[in-house]
C-alpha cells in the first residue's frame, strides 16, 4: 500500500468537526415552520378548512345556520359517511383503497333487518349477525389482498359488485318499513335514538362516529399495530426487512374496516328509519372524498384518521350552508370537486421535503 | 478461536442457475470482515443465506458452535444477527424513533400496556437518543422527526445505529457507503469502526476498495458462487484483490485456501 492511498482523504477526516450525520436545525422562517406543522400534524389543514366554511357560511347565512341545532344536524347528516370514511381512512393508510364498503354497509343493515323479520331472530342476535357479516367481508378483502396480492383496487371493485348484487337478489328489494321496526325490533334503530344538550341534538350514531374516529385515532398513534398500518402502507418492502407483519396487518385492517361498515349498517337504519337495500349506495365514493379532503394520501403512510372526520364534516357544512343558501344541489358537488382538487396539491406540497 | 458465525457447503440454486457452490464462510469474534466479489458472484446470496432471507438448498450454518436454521429475518434477528440492507429498510413517513422500534415496539407496564396494548413512547425515544448518542450521531435531540427529513448520510447512520442497539452477536452490513458522498461515507465509516471497537463482529459487503482496505481485517474473495480465498488487507494490494475477485489472478498465500 503506497502512502498516497493512504492519505487521500486527510483533508475530510481533519474537518470533523463538521459533524456531517448529525442532526442540525436551522430557522426555517415562517413558511418553513408552518410547512413543518403541517407535517408533522397533517389534520391541521383541513380543521383550518372546516372552521373557515364554518365561519363563512354563519356570516353568510347568520343564526339560523350558526346554531347548535343546525351544527349537530350536520353531525348526524354525516355520521354515516363518517363511519365508513374512518374505515376508509384505515385502508388507504395502507396504500389500498375499498371500493366495497357502501356494500357492504347496505348489506348489513339488510342482514339485520331480514333476520329480524324474515326468520324472527332475536334483535340482538340479527345485529350481531350483521356485524359479523360486515367483518366477514372485509377479511374477504383482505385476504385476496394480502394473500392473493391483488391490487386492492380490484378486488374491492369487484366484492362491490358481489356485494351490492347479493344484496338485492338476498332482500327481493324489499324494504322494511320504519313503523315495523319501531314496533317489533326497537333495537335496530338503537343507534337513531336522540337527546338533547341545549339547542344541540345528538344520536347515539353521532356519539359512536365521533369515540370511534377517537380510539382508532389513539390506536394509530399508541400502539404497534397503529405504526404498522402506517409502515405497511409507507413502504411495504421496508416494513417487511423490519419484521412487520405485513400480511397480517394487511389483513386485519381489511377485516376491521368491515366490522365497522357492519357498525355503520346499524347507525344506517337508526338514520333512515327503515332498512333499505337501495340505501347508501354513495357511501364508497362519499368516504373515499371525506378521505381525501382530510388530508389523507392516497399514496398510503401519511395522514390522521381525524382529518377524515373533519373531511367528512365540510362536506356536510357545504352542502347544509348551500342548502340554506338555497342554491343548486349541484354547487355542493361542484364545491367538494374544487376541494378534492386543493386537498390532493396541498398533500402533494406537504410531502415535499424541504421541511 | 472459533468462528462466531460459520458455514459450510452452502448451496442455493435458482432454477439452473448455481448462485452458491458448496460455499464456506466464517466470522470470528470482534473482528470486520469485508466480503468483495464481483456483481453475480453470489456475495447478496450468501449474505442472505447467513441472514435468513434466503434458506440454502444444501449446507449448514452455525453461530456460536450451534447449528442454526433461519427460516425468516426475524428468525436471524431473534438470534442477534442484524443486517443493514442497502436499502435501509425505514419507513420514510415516521419517525427515528419509530423506525428504531419497528418490529419490536416496547410496551408500557401495568393495564395501559397489556390491556390497551400502548407503546412506551417515553422508554423508546429516551433508547433511541441513548443509541443515537453513543455512536455520536446526535447533536439535537430532535428523535421524534420523520426519517425523510434525514440526508441519506443520517439515515444511514439511524440504520447502522438500530443495527448496534439490537445486534448482540453480529451486524451485516451491504454498501453501506455506496449510496453516499465522500464526507458521508467517512462518517459511516467511523461509524462501523466505532461498533467494531464494542466488540461486535461485522460483516461488510463493499465495492469500494480503499474502504475495504481501511476498515476490514480480513477480506472474504467470493468468485463464481464460492470463497476464493481470504486475504489479510496487509499483505495485499486494492490490485491483487481485484485481480482475485476478477480471476485475472491466482491466490497464493492465503490465509484460507479455497
Amino acid at each position: 500500500m503506497s502512502s498516497d492511498s493512504d492519505h487521500y482523504e486527510t483533508s475530510v477526516r481533519e474537518r470533523r468537526e463538521e459533524a456531517v450525520a448529525a442532526f442540525d436545525e436551522r430557522d426555517k422562517g415562517l413558511m418553513g415552520r408552518f410547512h413543518h406543522a403541517l407535517h408533522v400534524t397533517p389534520a391541521l389543514v383541513p380543521l383550518i378548512v372546516l372552521i373557515a366554511s364554518i365561519a363563512v357560511f354563519g356570516l353568510l347565512i347568520g343564526d339560523r345556520f350558526f346554531s347548535p341545532f343546525s351544527l349537530t344536524l350536520i353531525l348526524q347528516q354525516v355520521q354515516i359517511v363518517g363511519i365508513v370514511a374512518a374505515a376508509q381512512s384505515l385502508i388507504i393508510l395502507t396504500a389500498g383503497i375499498d371500493l366495497s364498503v357502501g356494500a357492504i354497509t347496505v348489506f348489513s343493515s339488510v342482514i339485520m333487518g331480514q333476520f329480524a323479520f324474515r326468520y324472527g331472530i332475536p334483535p340482538v342476535f340479527a345485529v350481531f349477525a350483521g356485524l359479523i357479516f360486515g367483518l366477514l367481508c372485509g377479511l374477504l378483502n383482505g385476504f385476496l389482498v394480502s394473500r392473493m396480492k391483488l391490487p386492492p383496487f380490484i378486488v374491492t371493485l369487484g366484492t362491490w359488485q358481489i356485494i351490492l348484487a347479493s344484496n338485492y337478489l338476498y332482500s327481493a328489494n324489499e324494504t322494511i318499513r320504519a313503523q315495523e321496526i319501531e314496533a317489533q325490533a326497537p333495537l335496530l334503530q338503537f343507534m337513531g335514538t336522540k337527546f338533547t344538550l341545549g339547542g344541540a341534538v345528538f344520536t347515539y350514531g353521532v356519539i359512536f362516529m365521533l369515540l370511534l374516529v377517537l380510539v382508532l385515532a389513539w390506536v394509530l398513534k399508541h400502539t404497534a399495530w397503529g405504526r404498522h398500518v402506517y409502515a405497511v402502507g409507507d413502504d411495504p418492502e421496508a416494513a417487511q426487512l423490519s419484521g412487520v407483519n405485513v400480511r397480517g396487518t394487511l389483513l386485519s385492517v381489511y377485516g376491521l374496516a368491515g366490522l365497522i361498515c357492519g357498525f355503520a349498517g346499524w347507525a344506517l337504519i337508526g338514520r333512515i328509519g327503515s332498512v333499505s337495500p337501495t340505501s347508501a349506495y354513495e357511501a364508497n365514493i362519499e368516504s373515499i372524498t371525506a378521505v381525501v379532503i382530510g388530508g389523507i394520501s392516497l399514496f398510503g403512510g401519511r395522514g390522521s384518521i381525524l382529518g377524515a372526520l373533519f373531511g367528512a364534516l365540510i362536506v356536510g357544512v357545504f352542502s347544509l350552508g348551500l342548502r340554506l343558501l338555497g342554491a343548486d344541489a349541484q354547487w355542493t358537488y361542484f364545491f367538494i370537486g374544487l376541494l378534492i382538487i386543493a386537498a390532493v396539491a396541498v398533500d402533494q406540497w406537504i410531502r415535499k421535503v424541504t421541511a | 478461536m472459533d468462528p462466531i458465525l460459520k458455514g459450510r457447503n452452502l448451496v442455493k440454486r435458482y432454477g439452473r442457475v448455481v448462485a452458491l457452490d458448496h460455499c464456506d464462510f466464517d466470522l470470528y469474534p470482534g473482528e470486520i470482515l469485508a466480503v468483495i466479489g464481483d456483481n453475480g458472484a453470489g456475495k447478496s446470496t450468501l449474505i442472505k443465506a447467513l441472514s435468513g432471507a434466503v434458506i440454502p438448498d444444501e449446507g449448514e450454518v452455525t453461530l456460536e458452535g450451534r447449528r442454526v436454521r433461519f427460516a425468516s429475518p426475524n428468525d436471524a434477528r431473534e438470534a442477534g444477527i442484524e443486517t443493514v440492507y442497502q436499502t435501509l429498510a425505514m419507513s420514510p413517513a415516521l419517525s427515528i424513533a419509530d423506525n428504531m422500534f419497528m418490529g419490536r415496539e416496547v410496551r408500557k407496564a401495568g393495564i395501559m400496556g397489556k390491556l390497551f396494548r400502548q407503546l412506551d413512547r417515553t422508554h423508546m425515544e429516551q433508547f433511541a437518543r441513548e443509541k443515537l448518542n453513543d455512536l455520536g450521531l446526535m447533536t439535537i435531540q430532535n428523535i421524534t422527526q420523520p426519517v425523510e427529513t434525514l440526508s441519506g448520510g443520517q439515515r444511514q447512520g439511524v440504520a447502522v445505529a438500530r443495527a448496534a442497539a439490537f445486534g448482540s452477536r453480529v451486524i451485516i452490513l451491504d454498501e453501506p457507503t455506496a449510496a453516499l458522498g465522500v464526507k458521508e461515507s467517512r462518517r459511516v465509516l467511523d461509524l462501523i469502526k466505532d461498533v467494531k471497537a464494542r466488540g461486535i463482529p461485522i460483516i461488510l459487503i463493499s465495492h469500494n476498495m480503499p474502504h475495504v482496505f481501511e476498515v476490514a481485517d480480513r477480506i472474504h474473495v467470493h468468485r463464481l458462487g464460492r470463497r476464493l480465498c481470504v486475504i489479510d488487507p496487509r499483505d495485499h494490494s486494492m490490485s491483487d484483490a481485484v485481480a482475485y475477485m476478477t480471476g485475472a489472478k491466482v491466490p497464493e498465500g492465503t490465509l484460507t485456501p479455497a
